[in-house]
């Protein structure tokens, strides 16, 4: 697993909510065994016309966001199936970010990402940013209007900066527990195998239920 | 006095083995359903750090997501043949049991478990599929997992997380028949939206949930991952002792040790007063059957409405509502009864119980579906197949000029031969209408079995309550 301190890269957007992980990687890509090769079929059939042909409306097909490595967009982004290949795919593409807002709602905040893509990304080293709307809006307009926008991500201080004539930073918010895994690179399941002796501890008096 | 605590919490409880320095919980896991989609990736990263799987016993696989329902034995595609190949080297080398296209007990995955009596009150269980969470009908704490924390499972029977919040989901009063468990919670998704639920756990209950079987609550639970959520759960009752008892569950509790359980699984419900973070309530009495007009599952409407205008939804932008439009092919203002369907799919781990069949067929008798129809009825399992067959659904389903197929996730996420094409219209019984999802280009509106099966007939959706 590699680390992650801070990164800057060109930013693409994609105006799109409620993007599902069917859409980052369709299901004739989930037939790999192997855990390489995701990157070229990366929102595949928004890349591609029904005829095959390649999409130039699509943003990543576009020259101007080519080599870009900060991917924004709109809210619950990676909705849906459980795949990883998901956060293969986005990953081996070449982002090492993806941004998306919470939105404020009346029972409460409503995180930017799906749950299960989210810890997926984490175990991955991709990391998942979490902006306000108004935050991740601004980015739409900055992006529109300054060709080849970058931005830095700062993990450490958790900062977001937009490399504009005059630069905005955001602040934004992460779980302690996957900072120390992107700052880290630690491995997941080293670390749990190191609680053996709670495990097998645990194992002694717990039920699991299960007729033998 | 003891904290009044949640289901949730109590099994959350039970099965903590230690907290991290990190303020995450490392949770034990009773169950790992494994299928051929998610695991080899994970099976390949246990050989390179050369790791076993922890607890064989524990883990339970079977073979759907690419398994052809007309010829099983003969697949076609040589990438499906490769990861269903892979899947069973993988448990003969790490001694995983596996329910394979031979065995008389195969079949979707959340399917098989509670048929297997794997799933059970008061358990943990995870799969590397979004859609475990239809366990919850049990009283089961169950969540869908990525491939990286499959390999976690395998390799320690553990899983690092962090603890949900709690959602309570009240349906009140009762569903007047046709409405069906699948609209309640069609209903449900279209309130909160598709990330409403994103960081909870869903508790159903009230009335409505009381009320439903066994198989609806899995039918609801299910979806509960359309709703963002984590898992949803029901807590058990009378109607979960009675499933869990009943039939061929080789893994589930019997004699002496089924009284003991369920002496265990009535302390399991939600306490008087524990405090929920979050609660809603739905009167289930007054939901109409639901059809999705969009691309996802909740962009949905009564039968009786009509395809909102790009500015009439609530929680979605009017380039999300534009965009959904234009890949349905759909106008503002169509009669949900007037959309003309070309495909019906009854299937799914959403809708392939043997109850879904048998609500199809007393639709389908003594009728024939629409001229140009094609309709696919695939069951969720080898075993649901034979009691339809008993039954002589089979017999039904076919001479209305259905198809009647061989257990597995067939049309529902078209990694396998069943596929909408282009521009096809389908009413569909499963979880997903995103783009593509049946198939590139392909159209779906989800709707209950009873909806599917009376589109068919007519060829277009139609208010089953007046209908005919």
């Amino acid at each position: 697993m590699n680390s992650f301190k801070t990164h800057r890269g060109l930013i693409v957007t994609l105006d799109r909510s409620n993007v599902d992980t069917d859409q980052i990687i369709a299901k004739q890509f989930l037939k790999s065994i192997a855990r390489t090769g995701f990157g070229e079929h990366l929102f595949f059939d928004w890349r591609h016309k029904p005829d095959g042909s390649v999409n130039p409306d699509f943003p990543l097909n576009q020259p101007r966001f080519k080599g870009a490595s900060i991917l924004v967009a709109r809210n619950n982004f990676g909705c849906g199936s459980s795949r990883e290949h998901a956060v293969w795919a986005v990953q081996q593409f070449g982002f090492q970010a993806v941004i998306a807002p919470w939105q404020d709602r009346p029972g409460g905040r409503v995180p930017g990402f799906a749950d299960i893509f989210k810890n997926n990304c984490s175990k991955n080293s991709l990391l998942t940013l979490e902006l306000s709307e108004a935050e991740v809006e601004e980015i739409f307009q900055m992006a529109g209007r300054y060709a080849g926008l970058e931005a830095t991500v700062n993990l450490d201080e958790q900062r977001l900066t937009l490399h504009l004539p005059e630069e905005v930073s955001f602040h934004f918010d992460i779980d302690a527990s996957v900072k120390e895994r992107l700052v880290h690179g630690l491995d997941d399941i080293g670390l749990t195998l190191q609680k053996k002796a709670a495990i097998l501890a645990f194992e002694n008096k717990h039920d699991v239920q299960l007729k033998s | 006095m003891p904290m009044a605590k949640t289901i949730f919490e109590k099994i959350w409880d039970r099965h903590i083995v230690t907290t991290l320095s990190d303020g995450m919980t490392l949770l034990y896991i009773d169950r790992h359903l494994v299928h051929e989609v998610t695991s080899p990736q994970a099976f390949e990263g246990l050989r390179l750090s050369r790791r076993k799987v922890r607890r064989p016993d524990l883990t339970f696989a079977t073979m759907d997501h690419n398994v052809p329902t007309d010829d099983r034995r003969n697949i076609q595609d040589p990438i499906s043949k490769a990861q269903i190949e892979a899947l069973a080297k993988n448990c003969r080398e790490f001694g995983v049991r596996l329910y394979d296209l031979e065995s008389a007990e195969q079949g979707i995955v959340h399917i098989i478990g509670p048929e297997l009596g794997l799933t059970l009150p008061g358990t943990t269980i995870v799969c590397g599929d979004s859609h475990t969470s239809t366990h919850g009908a049990f009283g089961t704490f169950a969540l869908g997992i990525g491939t990286s924390e499959v390999e976690h499972v395998l390799a320690t029977q553990c899983l690092p997380q962090k603890k949900p919040k709690t959602f309570k989901v009240e349906f009140t009063g009762r569903p007047k028949p046709p409405v069906t468990a699948k609209d309640l919670i069609l209903k449900l998704i279209g309130t909160l939206g598709t990330a409403g639920g994103t960081g909870f756990v869903f508790e159903y209950c009230g009335e409505a949930t009381r009320s439903l079987s066994m198989e609806g609550r899995m039918t609801i639970c299910n979806m509960s991952i359309e709703a963002g959520a984590r898992a949803g759960m029901v807590a058990p009752d009378e109607s979960t002792f009675r499933y869990v008892s009943s039939g061929s569950r080789p893994f589930a509790p019997t004699g002496q040790a089924l009284d003991k359980a369920v002496a265990f699984w009535r302390t399991l419900p939600t306490d008087e007063g524990a405090p929920f973070d979050r609660e809603i309530s739905i009167d289930a009495s007054k939901i109409a059957p639901q059809v999705t007009w969009g691309t996802n599952p909740g962009m949905v409407v009564d039968v009786t409405d009509r395809v909102p205008g790009p500015d009439k939804v609530p929680g979605y932008s009017r380039k999300d509502v534009e965009q959904a439009l234009d890949y349905m092919g759909l106008k503002p203002g169509t009669k949900i009864t007037d959309i003309k369907v070309d495909t019906v799919f009854i299937g799914s781990c959403t809708n392939a119980r043997i109850e879904d069949l048998r609500a199809a067929a007393a639709i389908f008798k003594g009728r024939k579906v629409a001229s140009g129809m094609r309709v696919l009825i695939v069951p969720g399992s080898q075993q649901v197949l034979k009691q339809a067959e008993a039954e002589g659904l089979d017999q039904i389903f076919k001479s209305s000029g259905a198809q009647w197929r061989q257990s597995g996730c067939s049309m529902c996420l078209a990694m396998n031969p069943d596929q909408l094409k282009s521009q096809e219209r389908c009413a569909s019984t499963s979880n997903r209408n995103f783009e593509g999802r049946q198939g590139k280009g392909g159209r779906t509106h989800l709707v209950s079995p009873e909806m599917a099966a009376a589109a068919a007939i007519a060829g277009h959706f139609v208010d089953l309550r007046s209908w005919k």
